[in-house]
């Protein structure tokens, strides 16, 4: 009986309705012609290799200080062969602590992204799917999410909670679901009325399996997308939330290395301190946003470019 | 319309006490003694009593709750620990600040926006248009608060165009609203700030309305206005981008959150005096007063943004009718 609905379900017509084997080969082909996607991929990959690879990359101990030839503390030198970012006011080496704040950056990015698309899809497929009085109770939670300012938010939560950055993620998490969840619970609301579902619903498939076997295959084209644009969205957040002072002291983070320039003061004349950091954060998030539009147009054939 | 509004305030009203409760019961679920950021531990212990008894920490929680949502009612935040001054004053005090930086932040990225995007749309396909989306995406990427601090460091410090930071000159204390912002000297402080937060912003208004307008351009009447052979910006401005147009404020709408967010960065960065700095070091100083007024007006002030957007976008599209 569920085969019938198996092989109903294989022909998904719509530009949604691809699964992600062939999304995967739609983006590939993409690449070829889509020159900031490649540029976009070459940079990720060069940051989750510097991510991974961080202690063996970082020449020096982030807080070390160092001396020069006369004892002295090598304080907010400008970029040399030895400190190729420059130093600190208290002479540590900003090279090392880019490096090693890379890992904090995808790791913040990457586990939010995974816990808000797997909240946000679970409830989006849910209310898409029974509707009725579940999809209201759970759409007035979405709007009550939706009234709270993410940022100010974030600074309350990670002041309240020790700062660590598990409770960065937390943090973020807690506010960023409902954007998938919207996103996702939209897609369903559309798959829930295709033939294929009610041939599964009449072969006397369950609500689970319907849910999982049959709708959550169409979805995931977009929530892949929508957890890219969370990728991005989380680094931000831990970037600002470190700036501001409320991040892990533990962990090296491109935010903190920013903070400690500026509440030091010398943001305004160490200009290697401030914009080594910074640039990280740009071209990472730049090179997540080329992969994530690229595969927006793979998704929605309406974007792809004439 | 006007009952479509009332609900709509009814909501936003319901919304507010209901983000209040989440924020009151965040702060007293600080693990560990709250008491002792509150009042100052080596305080002699009368004293401390005092300090308790007079801001009613000493109280059961719910009793701090029914008290804390009455005086919600009567606009009432308490008094702040840090000023020893009403909450709602200082709040006041700090609103007009930041609304001035926001909206005029706002209104050059979507005058820029507005007219880039479309003219962006009609250019579609040529270097110009690739060079305006990759510039856009890359300050929506760049953190706003790194913006700043480049923008300082080369504007402010190396070429010293404008003052680095404050709304006005050291030293100088305005008392009316007239003196404080009616001078040349707080544009030149308004300038570098408005530039970095438009920048922020400008990513929105310029990639929708060039998606938007180029949906029109292939629409019937276009083709229509040029077989009458008017002329390109007869066309370009007075058929099409009017049309375009709307989803534009509808982005911006769902947009105002993130904006707000930004505009906390910057504020701390160009140490603007507005309710963005103002919750950043009242939450450092466990002001929690003070942190919790200004969540609840910032709050108020993003859903009234957003209701102010949903109503100029049924002005706009004469197709929508809110019943």
């Amino acid at each position: 009986m569920n085969a019938t609905a198996d092989v109903i379900s294989d022909k998904k017509s719509s530009g949604l309705g691809k699964n992600p084997r062939g999304v995967m080969r739609l983006f590939l082909q993409n690449l070829r012609r889509d020159k900031l996607a490649l540029f976009g991929v070459a940079i990720l990959i060069f940051f989750i290799l510097v991510g991974i690879f961080a202690n063996v990359i970082a020449p020096y101990e982030p807080s070390e200080r160092h001396y020069n030839a006369e004892r002295q503390i090598r304080r907010l030198e400008g970029p040399s062969s030895e400190h190729w970012f420059g130093t600190t006011d208290v002479g540590r080496d900003i090279f090392s602590q880019v490096v090693l704040g890379t890992r904090t950056a995808l790791l913040v990015g990457i586990l939010a992204a995974l816990l808000v698309t797997l909240v946000g899809s679970s409830v989006g497929i849910i209310s898409g799917y029974f509707g009725g009085i579940t999809d209201s109770i759970l759409m007035r939670i979405v709007d009550f999410f939706y009234a709270i300012p993410f940022i100010p938010f974030v600074i309350v939560l990670s002041a309240v909670l020790n700062p660590s950055i598990w409770n960065i993620i937390l943090a973020v998490s807690l506010l960023s679901w409902r954007t998938v969840a919207r996103m996702v619970r939209s897609q369903v609301l559309s798959i829930s009325k295709r033939p294929f579902i009610k041939a599964a619903k009449v072969s006397g498939a369950g609500d689970l399996r319907i849910m999982f076997k049959y709708i959550l295959p169409n979805v995931i084209p977009i929530i892949l997308l929508e957890m890219a644009f969370m990728v991005n969205w989380a680094i931000m957040a831990e970037a600002s939330v470190a700036f501001l002072g409320f991040g892990d002291p533990d962990k090296q983070s491109w935010g903190q290395i920013l903070h400690f320039s500026f509440v030091t003061g010398n943001s305004r004349n160490a200009w290697w301190w401030t914009a080594a950091p910074g640039v990280a954060i740009v071209l990472l998030l730049i090179s997540i946003f080329f992969v994530a539009r690229a595969l927006e147009e793979v998704i929605d054939p309406r974007l792809r470019r004439r | 319309m006007l009952k479509y509004i009332a609900r709509r305030i009814g909501i936003m009203l319901l919304m507010i006490v209901l983000i209040s409760t989440m924020i009151f019961f965040l702060f007293r679920a600080i693990p560990g003694d709250p008491t002792a950021y509150v009042v100052d531990p080596s305080m002699p212990q009368e004293a401390r009593e005092l300090m308790l008894e007079r801001y009613g920490l000493n109280d059961s929680k719910w009793k701090q709750y029914t008290i804390f949502i009455k005086d919600l009612m009567k606009l009432d935040f308490g008094d702040s620990f840090f000023y020893g001054r009403p909450v709602g004053q200082i709040i006041a005090e700090r609103v007009p600040a930041t609304l001035i930086l926001m909206l005029s932040a706002m209104a050059v990225a979507y005058l820029i926006g507005v007219f880039g995007g479309a003219w962006m749309a009609w250019r579609r396909g040529t270097r110009m248009e690739s060079v305006g989306i990759t510039f856009a995406l890359i300050f929506r990427s760049a953190p706003t608060f790194w913006v700043g601090l480049m923008a300082i460091l080369v504007f402010a410090t190396k070429f010293r165009w404008f003052p680095p930071q404050g709304m006005r000159t050291a030293g100088y204390t305005g008392e009316t609203f007239k003196e404080v912002f009616l001078t040349l000297d707080f544009l030149k402080h308004l300038i570098l700030p408005t530039i970095v937060s438009g920048l922020y912003f400008i990513a929105t208004p310029l990639l929708t309305m060039r998606n938007s307008m180029l949906e029109v351009l292939s629409e019937d009447y276009i083709e229509m206005a040029h077989a009458k052979g008017l002329r390109e910006n007869t066309i370009l401005y007075r058929h099409a981008a009017r049309n375009a147009l709307l989803p534009v404020v509808t982005a911006g709408a769902l947009f105002i959150g993130s904006a707000i967010g930004g505009q906390v960065l910057l504020e701390v960065v160009f140490s603007w005096p507005g309710l963005g700095r103002e919750i950043v070091q009242a939450v450092t100083r466990h002001d929690y007063p003070l942190a919790q007024g200004a969540f609840i007006i910032i709050s108020a002030i993003m859903m009234f943004m957003n209701l102010v957007a949903d109503i100029l976008y049924g002005i706009l599209d004469p197709r929508i009718s809110y019943e």
